[in-house]
């Protein structure tokens, strides 16, 4: 119990308490730049918790543990390991980001707005550093509920289907997990708290980490919890919400989904579900992989009719999801730090593609590759930005993408080669579609639509710059990522 | 001598520069200033080689690690550089001719404007950038790095002209080709990194690594490895992008599709020499695809008409050659055609670039015929590339293509049969192309006669140096029939095949039979030769009237090039398409969604019904209340 | 006197209650047959309180012979408060309407 303030609960009450805040101011302006420096500040405090990662040297900085309902054997206890360490920073960077590529969007009641949006960052972010199976159920729905609202009320004209099925679909997968985690609840070792309250059970999760469950047990739990992390990156073949929602949702709350939240899944499956269900896991270890593989290879195909940009992305988005969820099974060293990194580099690439489609969709009108023609002859800044982030996405060497998708499949390939084999059949699939959305929208004449066309302003550049400088960055030298999510990865592997 | 090492990452950095330099300043830098510090950097990179070149042939070997790439737990990929006789040799020949080709382009490309031209000098420096990186590679993943570099670099090049769709979609066929080989390529460095545990070339290729590697494992290896040299270098099934790949501007068809980029495929897989000389299986394919390579490439150019198509297909042909050569364990003659080829066949796109320039673009050459006179320069240079490609005697491609078709005679007699057909079928149609370009009336319209006029001096200077490198550049790698240690080349390269030759059961043809088949092949190549030149080269041969011409089935077949587009088009593409669309309007919108909206309807249905139960009436409420209450006391008192 | 007796005539309030309920459409008549139900509810309690005191089973508690009776007072207390409450939302529903049939108040439905 620190007696100042530590990192995970700045990182939690910046955004939570700045989101209400939000709440209660009325124009634009000043919502706007109030979630802007809030975010950013949140962004210092990540970068801050970055400096100081070494637990040995600062372990007052990184938990803080508060008893809260004791007889139930809960407590509000948070903390930053190296994989929370770095998704809280992608979120914390994400915000930003999305803030400043859309701070010219104009939002009806855009307090409410940037207050729910700051709330699903107050959410994730308490995802990702909750050490306690209530708190982290918590803040999985604390992260859901906001975006929910954001889609059905700013979205697309098909919002409301759209956000009711992405509702349905991810709160189902919840409420199974939920089940889970009451029913492992109850198989965990009584908990003596330091006032010397027993509680019969605990929600911590070193608790849960050592529940007793026998083998039928642990298969049937394993689904629960996978149905609601599968739902969220998504798998095949619980992926049909993510075109529909990311097409309707506003574009700032898609990048919010894409980049930043389908990593909850990602993280669910690293944290709560492999150690828990060590058993269960490798006994299925192979039906996740087939049916992330085929979801690789059928994404990738879907990927390639897609007419309209947003479908795109979202299904070369859901190949690269599969990809790394068959890396985390693949369990070992070199495939799970490639998932650590590339969960950094995938949110920072498609915010990236977002904010190009968002700015081709605000001066153009139109989001079809068919409608669209020549950009690159009127927008050349633009479309390098593109170009380069596209490539990044589809993997080509000295980018990001490139460092996390070869320690992916080498990991894959030394679990099982003809899963590798079958999987880097999406190498060539993404080249095709990436190279076919390019050829279409940004090559050739133009048209009526993109004839007026504009090339970006100041502060769209600032942002897609910084983000194709982190490409490159990572893409040449990943180093420093890697080791920040070592100890992670061992102790997961240990078990 | 260590000094040396500290130039050494000033090879790529320098290109790298230019590019960032170029590139970023695009708008502000004039046509003078970016070609200018284009070509520059080159120079500077081609006089650090030269340094570097030196200290190897002194017996230096460098091997700089800069620091790590990806480390993991005991798997390390190094950022570092390999610079032995075969890389510190590449590294010659692409800067070398890369500078030529800048200097070149100086003045092809000096009608773009100023923003277009920045931009094609920042790309060709960032080719020229990858290309190193993927010559000085100290392990697989940095030749990858390369490798792809220059993919995307050729997909630029070739999509420069952007406006075009025809061009474009070259483009990315080109692009997604190479990336069918690369993923080949990374599969084949999954495979060593899960057997061996490393991807650097001095660790895997030692013996006690080599050892942990089954048959199976080294002819899989080997055989994706090729499957990634068939993409880059064109080789059968990969090769239809590089006759297309002809839509860039010429200096770029010069410059990647000839003499450097495709050859990348023959520096991996004589960089990987020792694992496949343990893998005969995979040599006997390489062979096999090679000559087949060559000899379909060879029919095709027969039939075409357009000047760089030719070229194209000339290439694919010529690095089915170098393949064949790779395939016989002829490394050295392999590496050996690639620079003879790199000095001839650059010239000969140059040359035709040069043609094109003074025909206002155009490229059919039915069009063009008796351009000896207007133009003298290109025309000697290009008869002496045309001379060194159909392998005549001194020049240089005799002694390369020699060199390969002899081991391959000592390998195999009917390897060398084909080959020989295939070096004829080269001598023909480039007699063809020389004599119906620079022989005979001119056949093209009366604006493009006025226009003819002999290019300036960027652009006939490099043709000039070119041409003397390939008439001399053969003399490096005379055989022992005509000179004892004649062969320089082959020494200086002895040290990186040395572990292949200790395993490799050599052939020693004899002296005699040697000169036999040179004869053989130089006599019959010589034939075609001179008989294309008198059926082309008559003026009054050659008819005007195009439409008339009657193609016999053959020839139309080989016009049409063996319909090998339109098959795939057939067997991979519109399947792809017709699953993809599957996917799409059957699986997802039907089945999945259908299923998911069915529950949706199901629950929605449901509610229908039971609102009938909340009918507002307050009487309806109690009633069911207290039949409810009742159905519990029966449950209760008699169940 | 046997406790029979007692449950019969509760029995008995409780069934014209319910089926006041049920078959009247005035919201008062309703209301009267609702508090009807709830007395003899109460009934019933006081009747099983006397009766579990006079069988002493459970004498041990020194408030054994209280405790319902106490409880039925409660139950009455808030029953008052209750009809008070129940009285003036018919009086205002009456005001607002002109009606106190409970068929006719059906708004909630729609």
């Amino acid at each position: 119990m620190g007696t100042y303030i530590t990192f995970p609960e700045l990182l939690l009450w910046l955004p939570l308490l700045g989101g209400i805040a939000c709440f209660f101011m009325k124009d634009a302006k000043p919502v706007k730049a109030w979630s802007l420096i809030i975010s950013l500040i949140t962004l210092l405090v990540s970068v801050g918790s970055l400096l100081y990662a070494d637990n040995s040297k600062y372990p007052t900085y990184n938990s803080v543990n508060y008893i809260w309902l004791k007889y139930l054997g809960n407590s509000f206890y948070l903390g930053l390991d190296g994989m929370g360490r770095i998704l809280t920073f992608l979120i914390a960077l994400g915000f930003p980001i999305i803030f400043l590529a859309t701070y010219k969007n104009n939002y009806k009641s855009p307090s409410a707005f940037y207050g729910l949006m700051l709330l699903a960052q107050a959410g994730m972010m308490g995802v990702f550093i909750s050490m306690d199976a209530l708190l982290f159920y918590f803040f999985w729905e604390l992260a859901l509920i906001p975006v929910y609202f954001l889609c059905s009320r700013w979205g697309g004209e098909r919002r409301i289907p759209a956000t009711f099925k992405f509702f349905v679909y991810t709160f189902v997968g919840s409420l199974l997990m939920l089940v889970g985690i009451i029913y492992i609840y109850l198989h965990t070792n009584q908990r003596s708290f330091e006032d010397g309250t027993i509680s019969a059970h605990s929600f911590a999760l070193s608790s849960f980490y050592n529940a007793s469950l026998s083998a039928s047990d642990q298969n049937w739990l394993f689904w629960l919890f996978f149905a609601a992390f599968a739902v969220k990156m998504p798998v095949f073949p619980f992926h049909t919400w993510q075109p529909d929602t990311y097409d309707q949702a506003p574009t700032s709350v898609t990048m919010v989904l894409s980049g930043l939240m389908v990593k909850m899944g990602l993280f669910g499956v690293i944290r709560w579900l492999i150690p828990i269900l060590p058993l269960a896991t490798i006994k299925f270890t192979n039906i996740v992989m087939v049916l992330s593989i085929a979801g690789i290879i059928y994404a990738s195909f879907l990927a390639m009719v897609q007419d309209n940009l947003k479908r795109l992305v979202a299904y070369s988005s859901i190949a690269h999801i599969g990809l790394m969820c068959a890396a985390i099974f693949a369990m070992n060293t070199l495939s799970v730090q490639g998932v650590m990194l590339q969960m950094f580099n995938h949110g920072i690439n498609i915010i990236g593609l977002w904010i190009v489609i968002d700015i081709i969709e605000k001066q153009t009108g139109v989001k079809h590759i068919s409608k669209l023609k020549g950009i690159a002859n009127k927008a050349p800044v633009l479309t390098i930005m593109l170009l380069v982030i596209a490539l990044a996405n589809i993997a080509l060497p000295l980018t990001n993408g490139f460092v996390g998708e070869f320690m992916m499949f080498g990991g894959l390939f030394s679990f099982n080669s003809w899963y590798a084999v079958a999987a880097s059949l999406s190498i060539i699939l993404a080249a095709v579609y990436t190279l076919r959305m390019i050829r279409n929208v940004f090559y050739g004449e133009t048209n009526s639509l993109t004839e007026n066309i504009k090339d970006i302003s100041f502060n769209q550049q600032f942002v897609l710059g910084f983000i194709v400088l982190l490409i490159f960055i990572l893409g040449v030298y990943p180093q420093p990522v890697i080791d920040l999510t070592k100890s992670a990865v061992t102790s997961l592997l240990k078990i | 001598m260590s000094n040396f090492v500290q130039l050494i990452w000033l090879i790529p950095i320098l290109p790298l520069a230019g590019f960032l330099i170029i590139g970023l300043g695009r708008n502000h830098l004039s046509k003078q200033t970016s070609g200018l510090i284009g070509s520059t950097v080159i120079l500077a990179s081609f006089v650090v080689s030269v340094i570097i070149f030196l200290q190897v042939l002194h017996g230096q070997v460098f091997n700089p690690h800069y620091f790590n790439f990806i480390s993991v737990d005991k798997f390390n990929i190094g950022f570092e550089f390999k610079i032995d006789q075969l890389s510190s040799f590449f590294l010659l020949i692409i800067t070398g001719v890369g500078f030529l080709i800048h200097v070149y382009s100086t003045s092809y490309m000096h009608e773009e404007p100023a923003k277009n031209f920045a931009k094609y000098f920042s790309y060709l420096n960032l080719f020229v950038f990858s290309m190193l990186l993927l010559v000085m590679g100290g392990n697989y993943v940095i030749m990858f790095i390369g490798w792809e570099g220059v993919g995307l670099c050729s997909y630029l090049l070739i999509g420069y002209w952007f406006k075009n769709n025809d061009y474009t979609n070259a483009a990315n066929k080109a692009f997604i080709m190479n990336r069918i080989g690369d993923v080949g390529f990374l599969l084949a460095v999954f495979w060593l990194m899960a057997r061996i545990g490393t991807v650097n070339f001095d660790q895997v290729f030692t013996a006690a690594n080599l050892a942990k590697l089954s048959t199976t494992d080294i002819t899989g290896i080997t055989m994706l490895f090729f499957l990634g040299a068939t993409g880059k270098s064109a080789q059968i099934p990969l090769y239809t992008w590089l006759p297309d790949a002809m839509a860039g501007p010429t200096p770029v068809s010069a410059l990647i599709h000839a003499a450097t980029m495709v050859t990348a495929g023959i520096y991996m897989i004589a960089r990987s020499n020792i694992l496949y000389t343990m893998a005969p299986l995979t040599q006997s394919v390489i062979a096999i695809i090679g000559l087949a390579t060559a000899i379909l490439a060879a029919t095709i150019a027969l039939k075409q008409n357009d000047i760089k198509k030719v070229l194209a297909y000339s290439t694919v042909s010529q690095l089915g050659y170098m393949f064949l050569g790779l395939g016989v364990g002829a490394y050295t003659g392999a590496v050996f055609h690639v620079m003879t080829h790199a000095f001839f066949k650059a010239l000969l796109f140059l040359g035709a670039g040069s043609v094109i320039h003074a025909m206002s673009g155009e490229q059919d050459m039915r069009n063009m015929g008796g351009l000896k006179k207007n133009m003298p320069i290109t025309h000697i240079t290009f008869l002496l590339g045309c001379l060194a490609i159909a392998g005549m005697p001194p020049f240089s491609g005799f002694f390369s293509k020699d060199e390969i078709l002899a081991e391959a005679f000592a390998k195999n007699n009917l390897l060398w049969i084909v080959g020989v057909i295939g070096a004829t079928l080269t001598a023909y149609y480039m007699f063809r192309l020389y004599a119906m370009t620079f022989l005979g009336k001119f056949r093209g319209t009366d604006a493009q006669a006025h226009h003819l006029h002999e290019s300036p001096s960027a652009i006939t200077i490099p043709l000039i140096i070119l041409a003397i490198l390939s008439v001399i550049g053969g003399w490096v790698g005379i055989p022992e029939v005509f000179v004892h240690g004649g062969h320089r080349l082959g020494d200086f390269l002895t040290p990186v095949f040395a572990q292949s030759a200790a395993i490799a059961t050599a052939h020693p043809i004899s002296h005699n039979t040697e000169l036999m088949i040179m004869c053989v092949s130089v006599l019959i190549s010589l034939i075609a030769l001179i008989f294309a030149w008198k059926k082309f080269g008559n003026p009054d041969s050659y008819r005007d009237d195009k439409a008339s011409e009657k193609e016999t089935a053959i020839g139309n077949i080989l016009q049409n090039k063996w319909y090998v587009d339109e098959i795939y088009n057939a067997v991979v593409l519109k399947p792809l398409h017709s699953i993809s669309l599957f996917f799409n309007n059957i699986i997802e919108k039907k089945v999945i969604d259908g299923f998911v909206n069915g529950v949706g309807k199901a629950v929605n249905y449901g509610s229908r019904q039971m609102r009938w139960l909340q009918s507002g009436q307050v009487g309806a409420y109690v009633l069911w209340m207290v039949l409810g209450m009742l159905t519990l006391f029966i449950i209760q008192l008699f169940l | 006197m046997d406790i029979k007796y007692y449950i019969t005539l509760s029995l008995t309030l409780f069934t014209i209650g319910i089926i006041g309920v049920l078959i009247r459409r005035n919201a008062i008549i309703v209301f009267m047959c609702i508090e009807l139900m709830l007395n003899s509810v109460n009934l019933l309690m006081v009747a099983f309180s006397k009766m579990h005191a006079a069988s002493g089973i459970v004498k041990s508690l020194p408030t054994y012979a209280s405790d319902a009776q106490i409880f039925v007072f409660f139950i009455m207390v808030v029953a008052a408060a209750e009809v008070s409450v129940g009285l003036a939302i018919i009086v205002m529903l009456y005001r607002n309407t002109h009606s106190i049939d409970v068929n006719f108040l059906n708004r909630l439905k729609n």
